[in-house]
């Protein structure tokens, strides 16, 4: 036992990195051969996000804003793609921004795995657009809260948005009944509520996925302020596994396109990885303990 | 004189700045009068905001610069960085490999600068996304590693720490529902999922309420500060 | 062994395992494209005549689409293999294994990767401030024929607020720019108080509407909280949904009022208000192991994204997507189900 403490206690934290990389290697490789997830039971905020999307008539304009890059796309680059995915089955207009630079490109990403590949019916300019991204962090809201095209006056692929037929009667960002936010920091999920849901008077409302380093920040803001969250790749599986199962085909046995299971594959080495955390601060208390009380031990 | 007038240019001049942008940002919120020239501001603000990504940009150039012609240590990475910096600044500002806009076919500006084929669009799918997103997934080894050696329960706060850490990690995964799953419907609350659902919603959002509601506090007074000029620390020594 | 020595042996064996996973099945780590003609019919106007102007794009694709073509048609060339894409495949593996060699030891390859990045990240930044802001906003404005002639033809005529606007806007950012000449630095001090004080009147009522006041009302919460069954039969309050969720109720305004006592250190920390500080502090605790477990959870899931890039787009041993028929890992899986 002794010695095994001994271990414990001088061990190397590259073992430990070791162990990591292990934990998370070995799940993604037997998932991604046999195809397997782990079942996935929605949580409460995860069923608001989809019933605020659901609740909406086709024709709808909804603003998505991509507020993060690809340093955060392992968490929040599925729930992009989900709620895209739902967006275009409910035949809504989507209007893509972006406050953070590399924003516009994770849209274009989006657009084409999602509605360039399953809704090719959906046209650019009227059921979709990409506006691109702005300077300008919490100003940008600003100026959207009183005109939205001095904010956003041409779209990602220079055309004026007085042109575009997807942005027929926006002139604030309050004619949107929707605000769907990606967000990884700053500007993000917390600025979109500062500044503009807080300010306009519940003509909108506000869904937001985020990384799990903000989630537990935000969960003040739920449901008055923000009626719906999806928190970590948890949220995000969740949520998946809700979209894919309310747009099923019903007499079909077709299984789900593998990229509307990301989240869902990404939920095996988290159980890896956390079982290890775990069992790290089990086992970095033993070591701390037993030091303390061969010590004690000792002096008396 | 001389120093007079350095004065006001260099501590009254921006002071004034500060307090009159901030007051009609303030006004604009409440007089549907002054809202377009809160607009405006906002505007002003967004431009200066891109023209510092420039700053930025100028910024490195200079400071590798002076790396390498000191020959400091190092000063090799210093020069890579010049080269990719200079690469990825004429490819983008002149659009190298871009193809014309289906929009706009006779203009050949007018193409998305991250359009396929192009080579800013091949910069960033093959060295931005993957040097940063690693970087990032550092990040979970160190924390493994914080954790192993810094999480103690050496007393009743740490305890509670480190249980309702336990919690969350094992409620938000499959292992939740395995471990307590069989609990029947009446103590269904304790199953671990629900249990992290709860504390979320309660203990979680008292304590971050809190923190919200003091930071909202602090800001509004550094901010109020900066309105009356009363806060110059921002101008840097002398005040 | 020496450290240099560890590094030889570990790239050694690195470079021997892709060998192998090379030569086994369909190999690993190759991009293809797909050729796109584009075709667009330009009517006629003042300065030109109609025309069809034309021009050829490559667009990525999955592997499995070009084996399709090369078996239906050997000399198709609609699908083709991209060396460009494919270098940059492997280049993308490098920088991700040399980003992870740190784990082991500061190195040369990490150095390498961290200083493509910061030359890059700066340069994309500012190509991205150029071309997305400074080009419709400011040029726009100042230049409007230039940029309507030769990038934006649709872009709407600046109006003279906006002209006079963006005077000052172009005023105040060379002053930024200032601070990296030599002398006169100081001047970028103007631009700065600009936003510095654009932010504090920002801030100031953003916070107090959305945290303050916001905030506080959502405490507001009633401490017996009925809950009453949506089925027609039954009527009245459920009994212990409403004990739970009024309990609920309370632990929250009592958490919400402790912890704020505990930041309030105007008063001591004594009695009363010493006790409910300490239970303020409980639920700090909690609140922060809360946001470990989900620190963690976001942290993972960047790793696991990672590592899925290196097992499916690089080493071809995955193929979740099905961009690919990928013999080895199939045959594997249907082992293993």
């Amino acid at each position: 036992m002794s010695k095994f403490i001994t271990i414990l206690e001088g061990l190397d934290r590259r073992w430990i990195f070791l162990a990591m990389a292990i934990s998370v290697a070995g799940p993604i490789l037997y998932i991604g051969i046999t195809g397997k997830t782990l079942p996935e039971t929605p949580t409460p905020t995860a069923r608001a996000v989809y019933k605020e999307i659901e609740a909406l008539s086709p024709g709808t304009p909804v603003l998505l804003s991509f507020d993060f890059d690809p340093a955060s796309g392992g968490e929040l680059t599925p729930m992009a793609t989900s709620l895209v995915h739902q967006c275009a089955a409910r035949g809504l207009r989507m209007v893509f921004i972006a406050l953070w630079p590399l924003g516009p490109q994770l849209i274009d990403e989006t657009i084409k795995r999602v509605i360039l590949a399953d809704y090719p019916n959906l046209k650019e300019g009227v059921d979709y657009v990409n506006l691109g991204f702005q300077s300008g962090n919490e100003s940008v809201m600003k100026v959207m809260l009183t005109d939205f095209a001095k904010a956003f006056p041409i779209t990602k692929n220079g055309v004026a948005v007085g042109d575009v037929v997807a942005l027929k009667g926006i002139q604030r960002v309050d004619n949107f009944p929707l605000l769907i936010t990606i967000s990884a920091g700053y500007p993000g999920a917390k600025e979109w509520i500062q500044y503009v849901i807080s300010s306009s008077g519940g003509k909108i409302k506000m869904v937001t996925g985020c990384t799990g380093v903000q989630t537990p920040g935000l969960y003040p803001y739920y449901p008055v302020q923000l009626n719906g969250l999806l928190g970590a790749i948890k949220g995000a599986a969740e949520y998946e596994s809700l979209v894919n199962s309310s747009l099923a085909p019903k007499d079909s046995s077709a299984a789900v396109p593998a990229k509307y299971l990301e989240a869902q594959r990404r939920m095996g080495p988290q159980l890896g990885a956390h079982l290890l955390m775990i069992a790290l601060i089990i086992l970095g208390n033993i070591a701390f303990f037993a030091q303390r009380n061969s010590k004690v031990r000792a002096t008396s | 004189m001389a120093e007079g007038s350095a004065r006001i240019m260099k501590r009254l001049v921006p002071m004034w700045i500060a307090i009159i942008a901030g007051f009609v940002m303030l006004l604009s919120a409440f007089f549907p009068i002054t809202e377009s020239l809160g607009e405006t501001v906002g505007e002003i603000f967004n431009v200066v905001a891109a023209i510092a990504f420039v700053l930025g940009a100028g910024s490195l150039a200079k400071v590798n610069l002076a790396k390498i012609s000191r020959r400091d240590q190092g000063w090799g990475y210093a020069a890579i960085t010049l080269i990719c910096f200079a690469i990825t600044l004429v490819v983008g500002l002149g659009k190298i490999g871009v193809p014309q806009s289906t929009q706009f076919p006779l203009l050949g500006w007018s193409g998305e600068k991250d359009a396929e084929g192009s080579i800013f669009g091949w910069i960033y799918e093959f060295a931005l996304v993957p040097i940063t997103s690693t970087m990032f997934a550092l990040l979970a080894f160190y924390v493994a590693s914080a954790a192993f050696r810094a999480f103690r329960a050496k007393n009743l706060e740490a305890i509670l720490l480190l249980s309702t850490a336990f919690i969350v990690l094992l409620g938000r995964t499959f292992a939740g529902v395995v471990l307590t799953g069989w609990l029947p419907d009446w103590a269904s609350g304790l199953r671990l999922e629900n249990l992290s659902v709860y504390i979320m919603q309660v203990f979680n959002t008292a304590g971050n309420r809190a923190i919200i509601i003091g930071i909202a506090l602090g800001v509004t007074a550094t901010s109020l500060r900066i309105l009356l000029g009363v806060d110059r620390s921002w101008m840097g020594s002398g005040d | 062994m020496k450290p240099s020595k560890t590094w030889v042996i570990v790239v050694a064996v690195i470079v021997v395992l892709v060998g192998i996973r090379m030569s086994i099945g369909q190999g690993m780590a190759r991009a293809y494209v797909e050729r796109i003609d584009q075709s667009v019919e330009v009517k006629a106007s003042d300065t030109h005549g109609a025309s069809t102007e034309k021009w050829t794009e490559w667009h990525p694709v999955a592997p499995k689409k070009f084996e399709a073509a090369q078996k239906a048609d050997p000399s198709q060339t609609k699908f083709a293999f991209s060396w460009a894409n494919t270098i940059g495949l492997w280049l993308a593996a490098f920088f991700t294994l040399a980003i992870f060699s740190f784990l082991y030891r500061d190195n040369p390859g990490y150095r390498l990767a961290e200083a493509v990045i910061i030359g890059v990240s700066a340069a994309y930044w500012g190509v991205i401030g150029f071309w997305d802001t400074l080009v419709p906003k400011l040029f726009g404005a100042l230049t409007p024929n230039l940029v309507h002639d030769q990038v934006l033809p649709s872009l709407p005529a600046p109006t003279n607020g906006q002209v006079v606007a963006m005077c000052f806007a172009l005023a105040l950012g060379l002053m930024l720019l200032m601070r990296l000449a030599p002398k006169g630095g100081w001047i970028s001090l103007w631009p700065i108080a600009f936003i510095i004080g654009v932010t504090a009147g920002l801030k100031i009522v953003s916070h107090v509407e959305s945290d303050l006041v916001a905030q506080s009302i959502a405490t507001f919460k009633p401490l017996v909280q009925p809950i009453v069954s949506s089925e027609s039969a039954q009527s009245g309050w459920m009994l212990w949904p409403t004990i739970w969720a009024s309990f609920a109720n309370i632990l929250l305004v009592i958490g919400v009022l402790c912890c704020l006592t505990y930041f309030f250190f105007s008063v001591e920390h004594k009695g009363v208000a010493g006790r409910a500080a300490r239970v303020g502090i409980m639920y700090l605790m909690i609140t922060f192991g809360a946001a470990f477990g989900f620190t963690v959870m976001g942290r993972v899931a960047l790793l696991a994204a990672r590592i899925e890039f290196l097992f499916d787009d690089w080493l071809w041993l995955i193929d979740p997507a099905g961009k690919r028929i990928v013999e080895v890992a199939s045959a594997i899986g249907s082992m293993l189900c």
